[in-house]
C-alpha cells in the first residue's frame, strides 16, 4: 500500500477537451469516413460530393499513385498496377488466395503476407490500404478543419489476428491513431440506434463487395453481446459480377479473357448488376480487345437464377449463426441489411423469406458502418460524458495483474471488466538506489503467480537512484477493445517509461479459461492463507533489509548502543521465525515483525528528521560527513 | 459535506507547509485514471481557486473542487507510518472497490 506525499501544485492532468474522432469503413470495394459533428453522425464527402471512395489504388511508374475514382477509371486500361479489393489480401499469404490465378496482379510470395509487384515497385497490402486510409484522413482533416484525435476502423467479424493487425498497421502507416477496431455488424447496429432499445436480439446481414458477415447481437441493459457470428470471407457482390461474367462467357463461347478484357467485362457486369436493383432488364455492352462487340440483355429473373447459389451460401451461414446462438429465425427482433450488395432484389427477398420479417433498410446500407464507427469513435475519444453511455461490448475473461514480491499475483484488471479499460497502480522500489524494476504480467484468478499464466515481462530501466520507496512508478494496464493488452510503466519524477503490448487471450481456449476459473474457486481458502503468509514474509524481509540498511547508514550517529542492541535483537528474532517457520508461522511472524517495527519507531522518526535536515541544509551536511 | 484531517495528518501538513515556506493549504482532488479508475491527487495549494470549496480542519485549510468533492465527501486524511515509510492515506467512505495500493479506486 503506497502512501501519498503532497505534490507541488499543477500536477493534475489537463481536463478533457473536445477531440475530433472519425469512423472509417475500410471496405473491400468502397471506403468511407464519417464523424459526429454537433451530435450527429455524418459521412464526410470529397470536393465532388462523393461519399464513397472506391478502395482502388493505382501505382504509376514514377512512384506516384492515385486513389479512388481516378484509379478506378484506369482499372481496365492498367489492370496490373490498379489494385482493387486489396482487403482480400490483408494478412494473407499467397497460398491463402484461392483465385490468385484469376486476379490480374503480379503476386509476389513474400513471407508472412503476399505482395503485389507494381510499376512503382513491390507493395504490401498494408501499404495499399494505407493509401486509402491516407486519402480518407485528408478528406476528414479538410472537412473538420483540424487535427484528429483518432479513428475507429471497422473490420469484418471474420477477420483473424493477422488481418486485424495488418489493418492496424495500415492505419499507423497512414498516420492515424487507431482508437479501436470495431466489427462491421456491431457498427451497423450502433448506427441504427439499436443500442437505444431496451433489449432485443438482432441479425446483421452484411453483404459487401468481397465479404459476407452475419452476426447475431443481443442487447440487454445497454450492453451488446455478440451471440454468434458466421459468414464467408470470400463471398460478396464481386462474386455476383463474376457469376455474370461466367454466364456471359458460356453464352458467347468466349475463351480465356486477358487481364484487360476480364477487367472490362467485370466492370460491365457490375454495372448491369447494380442497374438490375432498379430495373427489370438491362443490356451488357462492351468491345473486347479482339474487336469483338458484346451486346447481351440480362433480366432480373435470369440474374436471380445466376445468384441463387451465392445467396444460398449466405443463407447457410445465417442458419449456422442462428444455430450457434440457439435461436430460431422467428426469435430475431430485427434484421439489418448492410453493404451495397444488399440492394439486390433477390437478396432482400431471400432475407425477408428466411426471417419472415421486413429487414431494416432506412439508412443507406453502404454508409451505416461508417456512421456507427463514427459514433463509437466519438465516445472513445472522450467526447461523451461517462454517464453510462459507454458501449460495453466485451469483457476480459480472466484477471490481469502483476507479480509482486514473494510470487504473489496482484490483480490490476479484474475478470469480467468491460473492455476497453485502463487501470493504473503505483509501485515503488524495494531497495535503496534501485534503478530498474522488473515487471511480470500474469493472467488468472489464483493468488500465486506460479498458478497463473505468464503473459509477458518488461523491465523499467533508468530509474534515478533514490531511497527505497521514494520513486513512484505508475503501472498502467490498458486493454483496448480488440482485446490487446498494453502495459506501461512510468517513473513519475524522471518520466522514464517502459511499454509492452501483450495479447492476453492468445492461445487460451475458452475451455482453458473455464478450467482456470474452477481451480481458483476450489482453492480460494488455501490461496488466501498462503497469500497472507507470503505477504508477511515479504514484509518481514523488507523490514529486515530496510532496518539493516538504516542501521548501516545512520545507526552510528543516531542511536545509543543499547538502542542499537535492542533493534538488533528484534531483527534476530524475526530472522529466526523467517528461516525456520513453516506453513503455519503466520502468527509468530506477524508478532516478531510488529516487535521489530516497534523497536525501530524512535529510530525512524530520528531518521526522518535527519533527512529533512539534510534536504534543507544538504550541502553543509555533505561536507560534514566527508 | 465535510473533509477532515486526523491529528497526525494535520500536524504533518502544517509542518510541511512551514518547511516549504509558502502555501495557503492543501488541495485534494480525484482524477480519472484511465477510463474507469479514479485516483487521488494531493497537492499544496498556493492560492484559492474561485469554484473551490474549502474546509478547515485542525488549523489546515483544505481545498476541493466541487466535482471531486462528490467522491471525497466524508473523507478523513490520515498520516501513517508503515514500516519505515510514512505518508498520507485517504479514509474514504465512498470507496467500494480499490486496488492494492489504495490509489486507484471505484465508487
Ligand atoms: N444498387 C446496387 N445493386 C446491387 N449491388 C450494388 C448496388 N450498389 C452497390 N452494389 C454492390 O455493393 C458492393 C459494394 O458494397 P460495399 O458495401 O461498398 O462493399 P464493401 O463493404 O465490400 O466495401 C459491390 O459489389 C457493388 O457492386
Ligand atoms: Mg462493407
Amino acid at each position: 500500500m503506497a502512501l501519498l506525499q503532497i505534490a507541488e501544485p499543477g500536477f493534475a492532468a489537463a481536463p478533457h477537451q473536445h477531440r475530433l474522432a472519425i469512423g472509417i469503413d475500410l471496405g473491400t470495394t468502397n471506403s468511407l469516413v464519417a464523424s459526429v459533428i454537433s451530435g450527429e453522425a455524418r459521412v464526410l464527402r470529397d470536393e465532388a460530393g462523393r461519399a464513397l471512395l472506391p478502395s482502388v489504388v493505382r501505382y504509376h511508374a514514377a512512384g506516384a499513385q492515385a486513389v479512388g475514382c481516378v484509379a478506378q477509371d484506369m482499372q481496365s486500361a492498367d489492370p496490373h498496377n490498379t489494385i482493387v479489393s486489396v482487403k482480400r489480401f490483408m494478412g494473407r499469404r499467397l497460398a491463402d488466395i484461392r483465385d490468385a490465378a484469376r486476379q490480374p496482379y503480379r503476386f509476389v510470395d513474400t513471407p508472412g503476407m503476399v505482395s503485389l509487384d507494381t510499376a512503382a515497385g513491390v507493395k504490401t497490402p498494408i501499404e495499399v490500404s494505407a493509401e486509402i486510409l491516407r486519402a480518407l484522413r485528408q478528406r476528414a482533416e479538410a472537412a473538420v478543419d483540424g487535427d484528429l484525435a483518432g479513428a475507429v476502423i471497422t473490420v469484418p467479424a471474420y477477420f483473424d489476428d493477422a488481418q486485424r493487425q495488418a489493418t492496424k498497421d495500415a492505419a499507423r502507416l497512414a498516420g492515424l491513431t487507431v482508437l479501436r477496431l470495431l466489427n462491421e455488424p456491431t457498427a451497423a447496429a450502433i448506427a441504427y440506434g439499436l443500442d437505444n432499445a431496451a433489449q432485443g436480439v438482432f441479425a446483421i446481414y452484411d453483404l459487401g463487395g468481397g465479404t459476407f458477415d452475419i452476426s447475431i447481437l443481443k442487447l440487454a441493459r445497454g450492453v451488446f453481446e455478440v451471440l454468434a457470428t458466421s459468414g464467408d470471407a470470400a463471398l460478396g457482390g464481386d462474386d455476383f459480377d463474376r457469376a455474370i461474367v461466367d454466364w456471359l462467357c458460356a453464352l458467347l463461347g468466349l475463351g480465356d479473357l486477358g487481364a484487360h478484357d476480364m477487367r472490362l467485362v467485370l466492370t460491365e457486369a457490375r454495372r448491369a448488376k447494380e442497374a438490375l436493383s432498379g430495373k427489370i432488364e438491362v443490356r451488357i455492352t462492351a468491345v473486347l480487345s479482339t474487336g469483338r462487340a458484346i451486346d447481351v440483355p440480362l433480366t432480373r429473373k435470369t440474374f436471380a437464377n445466376l445468384s441463387r447459389e451465392l445467396i444460398a451460401r449466405s443463407l447457410k451461414a445465417v442458419r449456422k449463426a442462428l444455430r450457434d446462438a440457439c435461436l430460431g429465425a422467428a426469435e430475431i427482433d430485427g434484421v439489418v441489411l448492410v453493404g451495397g450488395a444488399t440492394r439486390m432484389v433477390a437478396v432482400r427477398d431471400a432475407v425477408r423469406e428466411l426471417f419472415r420479417r421486413e429487414p431494416l433498410t432506412d439508412l443507406d446500407p453502404e454508409q451505416v458502418v461508417a456512421m456507427g464507427a463514427a459514433m463509437q469513435a466519438n465516445v472513445l475519444a472522450g467526447n461523451k460524458a461517462a454517464d453510462g453511455e459507454w458501449l460495453l461490448l466485451d469483457v476480459s475473461p480472466l484477471s490481469l495483474g502483476l507479480e509482486t514480491m514473494g510470487g504473489l499475483a496482484e490483480k490490476i484488471i479484474p475478470r469480467n471488466s468491460t473492455i476497453p479499460t485502463a487501470r493504473a497502480q503505483d509501485f515503488t522500489t524495494f531497495k535503496d538506489g534501485q534503478t530498474a524494476l522488473a515487471l511480470h504480467v500474469v493472467q488468472g484468478e489464483r493468488e500465486l503467480v506460479a498458478d497463473c499464466r505468464s503473459l509477458a515481462r518488461l523491465t523499467l530501466r533508468g530509474i534515478p537512484p533514490m531511497v527505497a520507496g521514494v520513486p513512484r512508478i505508475r503501472v498502467t494496464f490498458q486493454i483496448d477493445a480488440d482485446g490487446l493488452l498494453s502495459v506501461t510503466a512510468r517513473e513519475q519524477t524522471s518520466g522514464v517509461e517502459a511499454h509492452i503490448e501483450v495479447k492476453p487471450s492468445y492461445g487460451i481456449s475458452d475451455q482453458q479459461i473455464a478450467g482456470m476459473l474452477q481451480e481458483s474457486c476450489g482453492s480460494a481458502e488455501a490461496d488466501m492463507q498462503m497469500r497472507m503468509l507470503r505477504e508477511a514474509q515479504v514484509e518481514a524481509r523488507r523490514l529486515l533489509d530496510a532496518t539493516s540498511a538504516a542501521l548501516h547508514e545512520d545507526g552510528d550517529w543516531l542511536l545509543e548502543q543499547v538502542e542499537r542492541l535492542h533493534i538488533e535483537a528484534a531483527m534476530h528474532a524475526l530472522g529466526e521465525v523467517l528461516e525456520t517457520g513453516g506453513a503455519d508461522s503466520l502468527k509468530p511472524l506477524k508478532a516478531s515483525a510488529s516487535a521489530l517495527n516497534h523497536a525501530t519507531g524512535e529510530f525512524a522518526a530520528r531518521r526522518m528528521n535527519a533527512s529533512v535536515q539534510r534536504a534543507l541544509t544538504g550541502h553543509k551536511l555533505d561536507e560534514l560527513a566527508a | 459535506m465535510t473533509i477532515t484531517l486526523s491529528d497526525s495528518a494535520a500536524s504533518h501538513v502544517r509542518k510541511f507547509i512551514d518547511r516549504r515556506g509558502k502555501g495557503v493549504g492543501l488541495r485534494l482532488a480525484v482524477k480519472t485514471s484511465g477510463c474507469s479508475g479514479l485516483a487521488y491527487a494531493l497537492e499544496f495549494a498556493d492560492d484559492a481557486i474561485p469554484d473551490d470549496l474549502s474546509f478547515e480542519s485542525k488549523g489546515v485549510t483544505v481545498f476541493v473542487d466541487p466535482k471531486s468533492l462528490t467522491f471525497l465527501d466524508g473523507t478523513e486524511l490520515d498520516f501513517v507510518r508503515e514500516g519505515l515509510n510514512e505518508g498520507f492515506k485517504f479514509n474514504n467512505p465512498n470507496v467500494k472497490d480499490k486496488c492494492g495500493c489504495g490509489e486507484s479506486f471505484k465508487v
